[in-house]
């Protein structure tokens, strides 16, 4: 009974705060209008004369990988056509597939294979992504075996000096679970054992939660091993190489390096319009080019 | 009116959002296994809350053993011992230290703190680098404080306990400190909510490993690290354990809340006995 | 003898406390001078002035950042002056005491200690998710307004208390209403305070991150509109530190906060000490 009375009293509070919402809203809405561009409308390019021929804007959020990559084409991309806006988030592959699928941005980005517990929705193959095994360039070590590496992460080997370093504990960073760098290396390095269960990432691991600050703690650390995009990895920390193949962009493009995934955009139906221009133009030859120089491996 | 709802609709709403996003979880995973699992894993749906929050105490207690007495100490330097001119030199140091945001204390840690850390031992992303931070961010607020509730003990307390014979120190130290013991009271429960709400500067410098900190140089995670590190990919249960962990961090803050007043209105009657 | 005891232990009591002070003294200064040595060489009227570049290298400046943070606060204290003054003249003028009063007053201290990410976290489900706001300055101002609005309302309680009782009493031996003696004598009188506790929470939010982490999306590209994302300087320092490999510009945003936050405290010093009121600033 004082169940229903509390239902009762929560719908009404809750009633209140929707009308004061309302109330919000309604204001912010008068002081948006004049600053806020008109959303896509393709009929409107047709009859007013223009040196492009798209107007509008693109919302774009996901995979913080992708992230600095789509912020490079989108820049790109509006440098060509002037009237078009579009807007880069980030927020993790999983807000990418979400807010796609549930169509609060047209464009969702994905930085692994999509999985069975995932919505179905369009993928646009945009740039494939090597992980690189990444160390302080002070660290001798130079390459690793795919076995040696994945007992490393899941804390079986614990000193430098089991793989030929020094005789040093090994500090050991990865990503935080859910994102889509971890997720991918999970599954090309970590993989399953004997009995089909996933070989965890120690939980003694130190956890960040962006490619950056996982750069930042190589490049402070000489005892430090994760793994992170090539696209992030610079002169500051030293690639290893696996199974003797180097970390290298040819190497990844030519598949003989194991671990690299696929960048996707995501949409929710097939793009059409001003959306299909912008995935086409990232899909496009100049496109791949930049793809190219950020350190990416282009899909051509 | 309508106003001063407000205040108690957000109140509410916060609460009832937290609630209602975090409800299923508790349903799903259950109260003692979400309180007390020493697991978290969201992958592969384990979801305890456990170390996270040894992790938010310990962070908070050590921060505390570091800030509390040097705050105190501070405190009683500005009121009572300090000439007037350190004082004035001081006081407006200590205030705006109070202002600088959390992230500034965080980049300092990141970048000076924990490669200092580093040269002890481990990764440097340590419990102690995290006490070290947040002692930094709690100290002004517990001298500031502290100190306008030493300088609001009626003089003529002291002036008595002087009369009597009594030295400087002993006066300070028997009459004007349990004077203003509910100020200090008040500025150590601040220091203790500032400790465990704070956020960023937590997940730059705490490494964010989910176990036991077995020692001052172990990584940890806290609750509140818990939430900003993983709000972003989470979805279904794993949102829902977000927001639970939420509900955990509002609970801690009300018991803390409630006890504060305790301690006010007690403070208050105490004097009042007088 | 205890007289000597006493006094030694005097001597020993006033020399650690003094030791504790300067310790103290010194962790504090050398973490803003530290700041504002390593930070304000980098520094200039460019970096001022263009607007992040994105990417990893942490190129460009911040002005993206300035702009999205003064939409945010001038949003954010526009929303907030009304429920934040209303508030406080109802429960300084108004209030009866009754289980309603201390009702609120219970919700605003509760209020005033839930953490900043609890927040975000009810910004999150109710303004970004339910309402469909989405990532936007809009959804980290009005959550910035609930995480504010405690401190304005106890920093205007606390002015208008201080307007003397004899100038209440002169306004109603005038013959004025009760609503004319608050609009034409009590609030002009404690406008100062009001001032300066509106500046208090310019403060705040310059300084506030997790609750617009988790509200804001963070996107660096210059915000057009109130819906449009973006990060504020502290957000943006908060990035760069840990996205980018430009600590040193990390730093420069850094120092840039510092400064706002000494011209900030500098105003309300000020401002209070025209007020004449001891103003205890909610930390």
């Amino acid at each position: 009974m004082t169940f229903n009375k509390n239902i009762k009293l929560f719908s009404s509070i809750a009633a209140c705060l929707m009308v004061i919402m309302l109330i919000l809203t309604g204001c912010s809405g008068n002081a948006t209008t004049p600053t806020n561009p008109t959303t896509i409308a393709p009929t409107t390019s047709a009859t007013i004369p223009t040196t492009s021929a798209f107007s509008g804007t693109i919302t774009e959020s996901g995979s913080t990988t992708v992230q600095p990559l789509a912020e490079k084409l989108a820049g790109a991309f509006m440098t060509a056509n002037p009237k078009v806006k579009v807007t880069i988030q980030g927020g993790g592959t999983g807000v990418g597939i979400k807010a796609a699928n549930d169509g609060t941005v047209d464009i969702g980005a994905a930085s692994r294979e999509l999985t069975k517990d995932d919505p179905v929705l369009n993928k646009i193959l945009l740039a494939r992504d090597g992980i690189a095994i990444i160390v302080n360039p002070a660290n001798p070590v130079t390459g690793l075996t795919k076995t040696q590496v994945r007992d490393i992460f899941a804390g079986n080997i614990t000193n430098w000096k089991e793989v030929g370093g020094l005789d040093k504990e090994i500090h050991v960073a990865a990503r935080e679970e859910g994102s889509g760098t971890r997720t991918a290396f999970q599954d090309l390095v970590m993989g399953k054992d004997a009995n089909g269960n996933a070989i965890n990432i120690s939980k003694k691991a130190i956890l960040q939660s962006s490619s950056g600050a996982i750069m930042q703690v190589i490049k402070g650390d000489p005892q430090a091993i994760s793994f992170d995009s090539f696209g992030y990895v610079d002169t500051s920390v030293k690639a290893l190489s696996i199974d003797n193949i180097a970390a290298s962009a040819d190497n990844a493009k030519n598949g003989t390096y194991p671990v690299v995934r696929p960048l996707y955009f995501l949409t929710k139906n097939q793009p059409a319009g001003l959306v299909k221009a912008f995935t086409d133009y990232c899909q496009s030859a100049s496109a791949q080019q930049i793809i190219t120089q950020e350190g990416y491996i282009s899909v051509q | 009116m309508v106003c001063a709802s407000l205040s108690f609709i957000i109140l509410l709403a916060i609460i009832i959002f937290i609630l209602r996003e975090g409800l299923p979880a508790f349903s799903k995973i259950g109260i003692f296994q979400l309180l007390f699992g020493t697991e978290w894993s969201p992958t592969n749906n384990q979801y305890g809350l456990l170390p996270m929050i040894v992790g938010s105490l310990v962070v908070t207690c050590g921060s505390l053993l570091l800030a509390v007495p040097m705050g105190i100490a501070c405190a009683i330097l500005l009121a009572e011992v300090a000439p007037v001119r350190v004082r004035q030199m001081l006081r407006p140091a200590v205030e705006l230290l109070v202002g600088i945001p959390s992230v500034v204390f965080g980049l300092v840690g990141m970048l000076v703190i924990v490669p200092t850390i580093r040269q002890i031992g481990g990764t440097g992303y340590s419990v102690l680098a995290a006490c070290v931070v947040l002692m930094a961010m709690i100290l002004p607020t517990i001298i500031s404080i502290s100190d306008d509730s030493i300088r609001a003990v009626p003089r003529k307390y002291k002036e008595g306990s002087l009369a009597m014979g009594a030295t400087h120190w002993q006066t300070i130290w028997h009459v004007l400190i349990p004077a203003a013991r509910s100020g200090i009271g008040a500025a150590v429960v601040l220091g203790i909510g500032r400790a465990i709400g704070e956020t960023m500067a937590m997940i730059m410098v705490i490494g964010n490993a989910v176990i036991f900190p077995d020692s001052l140089l172990s990584p940890a995670r806290t609750l509140t690290g818990n939430i900003a590190v993983e709000i972003q990919y989470a979805s279904g249960t794993h949102a829902s354990a977000l927001f639970a962990t939420a509900v955990v961090l509002l609970a801690f803050i009300i018991i803390l809340n409630t006890i504060t007043m305790n301690i006010f209105k007690r403070g208050i009657s105490g004097t009042g006995n007088r | 003898m205890a007289q000597v005891t006493a006094r030694s232990k005097q001597k020993i009591a006033t020399a650690v406390i003094w030791a504790s002070g300067v310790v103290t003294a010194l962790i504090l200064l050398t973490i803003v001078l530290y700041i504002l040595a390593k930070g304000l060489p980098y520094v200039n009227w460019q970096f001022l002035t263009t607007a992040p570049e994105g990417g990893l290298s942490g190129e460009g400046g911040i002005s993206s950042a300035i702009i999205a943070t003064v939409y945010l606060i001038a949003f954010t204290i526009a929303l907030l002056i009304i429920p934040g003054i209303g508030t406080a003249i109802y429960l300084t003028e108004y209030a009866p005491d009754n289980w309603f009063t201390s009702a609120i007053r219970y919700a605003i201290n509760t209020l005033a200690g839930v953490p900043s990410i609890v927040f975000g976290l009810f910004g999150f489900a109710l303004f970004v998710t339910a309402l469909h706001f989405n990532f936007s300055i809009l959804s980290g101002a009005l959550t910035l307004v609930c995480l504010l609005l405690p401190t304005l309302i106890s920093t205007t309680e606390e002015s208008i208390r201080a307007v003397p009782q004899y100038q209440r009493e002169a306004g109603f031996s005038l013959g004025a209403t009760k609503w004319q003696t608050i609009s034409h004598v009590i609030l002009p009188a404690a406008l100062p305070g009001i001032i300066t506790g509106i500046i208090l929470c310019i403060g705040r939010a310059i300084g506030e991150t997790a609750c617009l982490y988790v509200t804001m999306g963070g996107g660096s590209a210059v915000p057009t509109s109130l819906l449009s994302g973006g990060r504020t300087l502290a957000l943006h320092v908060y990035y760069l530190a840990t996205d980018t490999r430009a600590s040193e510009k990390a730093m420069a945003t850094a120092a840039i906060l510092v400064i706002l936050i000494i011209i900030i405290n500098t105003l309300t010093n000020w401002l209070s000490q025209r007020f004449h009121t001891r103003m205890v600033g909610r930390t």
